[in-house]
């Protein structure tokens, strides 16, 4: 099955290898195939999704996690773009960027992927059970298996290590019942070679192995599990359904103690880094637990809560004020086992430095995140190297870049991250990648396929409704088989079936099945929020045949089960309730037809600072046009004072250059002092109004990056601005830089953080200002290693690799004194001398500290005039001010509204080569518009019956979006005509018309009123 | 809509903003009565005043229109 080679020897290719298919390999295939390139996703398991998959719920929205992937997982399984390369390993690579050749062994399932159609009858009847490895061996699955229900390839595989057949030579149960033949016992791994013009290696990480901590006692003690294991324990669709229970016993624990960096943090491991995703995963947890059953207490025991992530503190802040979730300062040397009764206790020093022992009947270690060991050996077979910790090693500023060129890396592959973090890295990698094979694009693409679509005007409603338990996030308080039932019973309703999962793959081929076989001709969803799946089933209905319009989703797990937890049987009659009301409106429903207009391929950039030159300049690379917008007359923004980073980068050198690559890159014009004051138009052709100078300008683009950044908070408080001897870390950045002289003379600094971070009113962490303390503390120290540096923290939030430079100041006898909120420091002034009385919190004792310089750590704030932008733009802002993103987890980087996207400290706060990811991640985004020469516009829009119409311009008074407009259509015929790209459907023109001649599609009068009536 | 003790409220919402709040109420868990249905649209423009005589004519206790 070699590749033909498409393109002659000289050139590129357009495609692109990614090895590695979690959450951050899945996002790179999805926009680099978006982008107008082929993808080769590489998998070594059987199936992807990577670690994911495997969680129950994210932080900090508790979304379930499965739920999320599904509409990735199910637009990956469905692209005609991306080869899924699924039990696939790599041999090796060949050739020079822009031409790489890759072999892979396509490993032998003894499954033949074209025939197996997962009907899982072979896995029943498989007589041999071996421990499931997805559920973390807390279970048992068949030796012919799929990993989840919705788990993509759809195709079985058989485990050879423990198939009787293959062990023993006996058996071939699932030959003979299998009637597809899909099981062939002899097939053999296949060797293929494929032309490749970059690779992205995105293996992700291995939990730490936590029997390497004989102390906790893991694998010895039942009860002591790894956070891992604890997932599969609260997943409605893992080995309990989602019960908690202890594995001694199967009694439900009512006290579980989690205990953080276990494998982190841990010099004595070889881990010095921290995992930078545990906290909040603990958090996460914990609540997860008390929504499960309030009686459970829940004990985290920690060394400092690393909430540096966007609404990280909040989350942390309400599992401690809603859900009683308790945190304890403390690290735990081992766990004692209690043999009669299978508890386990643990002793830690409470603070009033007594050691004090609790008896817990779980113990859940929140397990480290290692280097993925197949990742490490593929890297350095084609020759990457690899960094101290076992990562791939990267580029400081250019954190995708490997150092080979065209070779990329993302997510925790790099190092490790959560996933909004592996997401925009993801989109990072893909536009790199791209950038280097612009000229390619399109050369290997298939068109999207078409579809024959079937006429049903004048067939009765033969209405289709299928009710999904959602795993039991649904079933565990809805009665699903009596809201089914409940369906039949409803006029037109024709088939109704109930389901584990709506949304998994096998699920949709089964809605297409029931469509065909049953001559359905609408479709009805009872399962979550239109907002988030409609698209999923639309696109699945296409598929089948049918108009997508043509479907209808009744909420009833976002506005039922979930909020309805206590009343069961409300909420059954609820759920039963809105199908009714769904499916009288899919009676009604009609076919709609979405119209295609150009897309003008240019950009429009706000903000000139680091994440909007970057992302320019990137647009550029992509063979875009772009305009930068700058509201001050210099560009560069805070990077330009930001003089070195604590892995030996120097952003402020990195700016200039960059500020002269944009300058003199002709794709690219610069506006300065210059401002956006309105833009109109919809995704793809959009027209900003910009004041340059005070003229008025108009530009037309097709997409928009908002980077209009943030800046240092200005502290009122500790005697800022009152002695010049009291100054912030950016202030003080810039006197080592500037002035080294000065600074030699400092003896004594004290550093206070948190200055306008995590408190009441500005509920978030600045991530930065811990990294940027120690890194300012070991310059001075090279500067004079004599001088006493003390940094007042609450919690030092140096995660990931950062936690190294951490190390090293400690080691170098920076000093740390830890307070509590309600103990902040005070700085007095006595003649000349500044004295800092702070009340040590691990001491628990007040400290006084003389110093020649007090640095205050200030919070990084939003622009102030952010809101004016964003009221201009329609865009929201979250609770601090910050652009706020359509979903903190999985579209970090976009806005809710179609071809608006963010980076940058516009978006929150970050340090300077997170900027430069996500600006280059926003463009990978936006380019997913932008390479397209036309787009499609929603059907959903408003129609003018002629007939009705009257053109008395109500209408065009009443539109926002100057959507529709009376407009001469013939010789003394005037009418409201609609212009269709830039109706959004919202229906006000439906209100304003007095003779109902204007009519919404998909919500006429009458389509409401069948609900109302219901 | 059917009568019961309870009261019943019928609440128009915009597909943009209380339509996703009801969903954040959803994610988060926030619990509250169900005697309440939803009827999304795109916009609460869309909402004229003979929905609101018709839900109330068929037997709505209250209204909410939200967006």
């Amino acid at each position: 099955m070699t590749q033909k080679r498409l393109t002659p020897h000289t050139e590129k290719t357009g495609s692109i290898a990614i090895i590695g298919s979690g959450i951050a390999g899945i996002q790179t295939a999805l926009d680099i195939a978006n982008s107008g390139f082929r993808v080769h996703l590489v998998e070594e398991k059987a199936n992807v999704g990577g670690v994911m998959a495997q969680l129950d719920k994210t932080f900090p929205t508790n979304d379930c996690s499965s739920c999320m992937m599904g509409p990735k997982l199910a637009e990956l399984a469905n692209h005609p773009n991306i080869d899924i390369f699924a039990y696939t390993d790599v041999l090796s690579l060949e050739g020079e960027p822009g031409r790489f050749q890759l072999t892979l062994k396509k490993k032998a399932r003894a499954v033949d992927p074209e025939r197996c159609v997962a009907c899982n009858i072979c896995a029943e009847k498989c007589p041999q059970k071996v421990s499931d490895p997805f559920n973390l061996n807390l279970n048992q699955r068949k030796a012919i298996y799929i990993p989840y229900p919705q788990a993509v390839p759809l195709v079985y595989t058989i485990d050879k290590e423990h198939c009787t057949y293959f062990t023993k030579g006996k058996c071939r149960v699932c030959e003979k019942v299998c009637k597809n033949k899909a099981v062939i016992f002899d097939q053999e791994d296949e060797i293929v070679t494929l032309d490749t013009g970059a690779l992205i290696l995105a293996g992700g990480f291995e939990p730490f192995d936590a029997r390497r901590k004989g102390e906790y006692g893991y694998g010895r003690w039942p009860n002591v599990l790894t956070s891992l294991e604890y997932e599969r324990i609260l997943s409605a669709a893992g080995p309990f359904q989602g019960h908690i229970q202890r594995l001694s016993d199967g009694k439900i624990p009512r006290r579980i103690a989690w205990i953080q960096c276990v494998g982190s943090r841990d010099s004595h491991m070889g881990n010095d880094y921290c995992s930078a995703v545990c906290c909040m995963s603990a958090t996460k947890q914990a609540m997860i637990t008390k929504e499960h059953d309030r009686d459970i207490d829940t004990s985290i025991f920690f060394i400092d809560i690393r909430a540096h992530g966007k609404g990280f503190d909040r989350f942390y802040e309400r599992s401690e004020s809603e859900n009683d979730v308790r945190y304890v300062r403390s690290l735990i040397s081992r766990v004692i086992p209690n043999p009669e009764d299978d508890t386990l206790s643990i002793s830690y020093a409470g603070p009033d430095h007594h050691l004090q022992e609790e008896t817990y009947d779980m113990v859940v270690l929140s397990v480290g995140l290692c280097p993925n060991a197949s990742t490490a050996q593929l890297a350095k077979r084609i020759g990457v190297q690899l960094n101290e910790h076992g990562f791939c090693a990267s580029d400081p500023l250019d954190v995708v870049a490997t150092s080979k060129p065209g070779i990329f890396v993302c997510g925790a592959a790099q190092g490790p991250k959560d996933i909004p973090d592996s997401v925009q890295q993801g989109s990072s990698a893909a536009a790199q990648a791209t950038a280097l094979l612009a000229d390619t694009r399109g050369s290997l693409v298939t068109a999207p396929s078409s579809h024959v679509e079937r006429n049903v005007s004048g067939e009765e409603p033969c209405i289709g409704v299928f009710v999904c338990h959602c795993g039991i996030n649904i079933a565990g308080v809805v009665d699903v088989e009596a809201v089914a039932e409940f369906a039949r019973t409803l006029p037109n309703v024709k088939y109704v079936t109930h389901c584990m999962f709506a949304c998994s793959t096998d699920q949709l081929q089964e809605i297409k099945q029931a469509i065909r076989d049953h001559n359905l001709n609408r479709v009805v969803v009872a399962s979550c929020t239109p907002r988030t799946h409609e698209p999923l089933f639309r696109n699945t209905l296409r598929e089948a045949g049918l108009n997508p319009y043509l479907f209808e989703l009744a909420n009833i797990r976002e506005q039922d089960a979930w909020v309805h937890r206590a009343e069961p049987e409300a909420a059954t009659h609820k759920a039963k309730e809105l199908v009714r009301m769904s499916v009288s409106r899919s009676r009604l429903l009609e076919p709609l037809y979405e119209t295609s207009y150009e897309v003008v391929q240019a950009a429009l950039v706000i903000g000139g600072g680091l994440a909007g030159l970057s992302a320019a300049l990137s647009f550029a690379e992509q063979g875009f046009k772009a305009t930068l917008v700058e509201r001050t007359a210099e560009l560069g923004g805070n990077a330009r004072t930001l003089y070195y980073t604590e892995d030996g980068a120097n952003p402020a050198l990195y700016v200039q250059d960059l500020i002269q690559k944009v300058e003199n890159q002709p794709l690219i014009t610069v506006y300065k002092e210059a401002q956006v004051v309105s833009i109109t138009g919809s995704c793809g052709n959009y027209t900003s109004n910009i004041s340059v100078k005070d003229q008025s300008q108009a530009i037309s683009h097709g997409v928009v990056v908002v980077a209009t950044g943030g800046q240092e908070h200005k502290p009122a408080e500790y005697l800022y601005g009152q002695h010049p001897r009291i100054i912030t870390q950016k202030e003080f950045e810039d006197l080592l830089n500037s002035e080294p002289d000065k600074a030699k003379q400092l003896q004594r600094v004290a550093m206070i953080q948190c200055v306008g971070s995590r408190e009441p009113e500005y509920l978030y962490c600045s991530r930065v200002c811990c990294t940027a303390a120690i890194k300012n503390s070991l310059k001075l120290k090279t500067i004079n290693p004599n001088a006493q540096i003390s940094i007042l923290y609450r919690d030092i939030r140096t995660f990931g690799f950062k936690e190294t430079t951490y190390l090293k100041a400690r080691r170098q006898g920076v000093r740390f004194y830890r307070f509590e909120l309600d103990h902040k420091p005070r700085v007095n002034r006595q003649d000349d001398t500044l004295m800092v009385s702070v009340f040590d919190a691990q001491l628990q004792a007040a400290v006084q500290l003389q110093a020649d310089l007090v640095v205050l750590s200030a919070a990084i704030r939003p622009r102030p005039e952010s809101q004016e932008l964003a009221d201009a733009m329609r865009l929201p802002l979250d609770e601090d001010g910050f652009f706020m993103e359509a979903h903190p987890k999985l579209r970090p980087l976009d806005f809710a509204t179609p071809g608006f996207y963010l980076c940058g400290l516009a978006q929150g706060p970050k340090f300077a080569n997170e900027s430069i990811a996500q600006a280059r991640g926003a463009v990978s985004r936006a380019v997913t518009v932008l390479s397209k020469k036309k787009i499609v516009a929603e059907g959903m829009i408003n129609r003018v019956d002629a007939e009705l119409c009257r053109a008395c311009g109500e209408c065009e008074k009443a539109c926002c979006f100057e959507a529709i407009n009376v407009t001469q259509v013939a010789e003394g015929r005037t009418q409201a005509v609609v212009t269709e790209a830039l109706c959004t459907g919202c229906g006000v023109c439906n209100v304003a018309c007095p003779t109902g001649a204007a009519s919404l599609s998909h919500f006429k009068d009458e389509q409401i009123n069948r609900m109302i009536d219901d | 809509m059917a009568s019961d003790e309870q009261p019943q409220i019928l609440a128009f919402v915009c597909n943009w903003c209380a339509y996703a709040g009801a969903d954040l109420a959803g994610v988060s868990r926030i619990q509250y009565p169900s005697n309440v249905r939803l009827i999304r649209v795109m916009c609460t423009g869309r909402v004229n005043h003979g929905f609101l005589l018709r839900a109330f004519l068929k037997g709505a206790d209250g209204l909410l229109v939200s967006g």
